[in-house]
């Protein structure tokens, strides 16, 4: 049980840690200040989440790794995160449309979570939460604004849609260790969210004029596994590289 | 007046006071124990001292700091072994923000939490925002998100003064 709850919490953390990250590349490139702050902001909170969850992976595994060992010297195909995450921040309309169908997702997930039978989980859990709620509302906003504004916003937001649609499938996968720590009252399926994940997302798009893909796309699926995309050894390399540089440097 | 003087229960609230004066680095207007942060400050009989702090945000970056500024604040109030402890639950709400926390704020141009916020998950839903300034509730908000992730960015169409906003963060739903 100890190894699923690790790898379990690890997965979640690369998660937070790789969008987090994908967020902080906005830094000094965002079209106006005040959004450049949102997406720092909330690259922020997921970068938090990250910690808290290293923190108790760490010590659950009891080796005498620290956080900063499971973010920093780990390689791409230790990592465990969902393949949209890792996807090229490409344009505004895309970091928009990918943080609302994840945080549309996990928002719902942590709120399952606070209920975990493993009071530390269920912790973190309470503090995300809330901050998802801000992140959920400020890209389902966008997502209507861009959708519903000019061709060219709109044109990119139906751009976005067909590139990532296909990746939102892998959020409601479940591993053989996320199985065990349902099976033990620890973790909720993320399959049985995946109805109102859809309403929410569907009515978004309605208000946005956004047509949800009429065939569902085949599921581009492999993160959990490590099998990644060619765009996470990039965002690693850089990632990674002041610590692999400077080992146990700190500020 | 030294601490060796002081009966148990003296020290306990000695602590206290010594912790909860320390400010917020991004906000200093106001104390940790303005915000709630500060949840319990414990003195054992060898006089160690044990501060638990829950932070704001996930990704606070003050937390660090104020973590070291209020064990520092202790060492120098001559207790010689300090300690700071975190606590994630219950979770941090902007409701444990005192009254007199919510006057600071308001005295030094931040407007504070408003109690009867719209949900976030309802899109679009405005904040009536009272101006810190002036205290015409025309204002309206200029960006969800702020120069530290517990403010958005609001302006008073009254006097035209652009304020801070201190967003609700509590559970909703």
């Amino acid at each position: 049980m100890a190894s699923a709850l690790f790898n379990s919490l690890v997965a979640w953390a690369d998660d937070q840690l790789v969008l987090g990250h994908r967020l902080s590349e906005w830094t000094g490139k965002a079209h106006v200040l005040e959004e450049e702050l949102a997406l720092a902001n909330m690259g922020l909170d997921l970068i938090g989440q990250a910690r808290n969850l290293y923190q108790y992976a760490a010590e659950v595994e009891n080796a005498g790794r620290s956080e900063d060992d499971l973010a920093y010297l780990r390689s791409e195909r230790d990592y465990r995160n969902l393949l949209m995450l890792e996807r090229p921040n490409t344009d505004f309309a895309h970091t928009m449309l990918r943080q609302f169908y994840y945080a549309a997702f996990m928002q719902r997930y942590w709120q399952a979570l606070t209920g975990s039978r493993d009071e530390r989980l269920a912790a973190i859990a309470a503090k995300a939460v809330v901050e998802l709620q801000y992140h959920r509302r400020h890209s389902a906003e966008w997502v209507i604004r861009l959708g519903d504004g000019t061709e060219e916003s709109a044109a990119r937001m139906t751009d976005a849609v067909n590139t990532l649609h296909r990746y939102t499938g892998e959020m409601f996968d479940t591993s053989a260790d996320l199985r065990a720590l349902i099976d033990d009252g620890i973790a909720t399926d993320p399959h049985t969210l995946r109805t109102e994940w859809e309403a929410d997302v569907r009515s978004v798009f309605d208000r946005a004029t956004i047509a949800w893909p009429e065939e569902e796309p085949p599921t581009q699926r492999g993160g959990r596994d490590g099998i990644h995309t060619e765009f996470l050894g990039l965002l690693l390399a850089e990632m990674q590289s002041l610590h692999r540089a400077h080992p146990g440097q700190t500020w | 007046m030294s601490l060796e003087s002081l009966d148990h229960a003296a020290r306990q609230r000695d602590a206290w006071q010594v912790a909860a004066k320390v400010p917020d680095p991004e906000v200093p207007c106001v104390t940790v124990a303005d915000l709630g942060i500060l949840r319990e400050v414990k003195v054992d009989t060898s006089g160690t001292v044990t501060a638990t702090l829950t932070p704001t945000y996930s990704g606070c970056p003050a937390t660090a700091m104020i973590e070291a500024m209020v064990a520092s604040a202790l060492h120098e109030a001559g207790y010689p072994t300090a300690r700071v402890e975190t606590r994630l639950s219950p979770a941090w709400t902007t409701d444990w923000i005192t009254d007199e926390g919510r006057d600071k704020l308001r005295a030094y141009g931040i407007a504070p939490p408003v109690a009867n916020s719209p949900d976030p998950d309802t899109l679009f839903a405005e904040t009536r925002v009272a101006c810190p300034r002036c205290e015409s509730t025309a204002t309206e908000q200029l960006a969800a998100f702020g120069s530290t992730p517990c403010k958005a960015q609001y302006r008073c169409t009254q006097c035209h003064e652009p304020f801070d906003y201190f967003k609700c963060h509590r559970q909703f739903s």
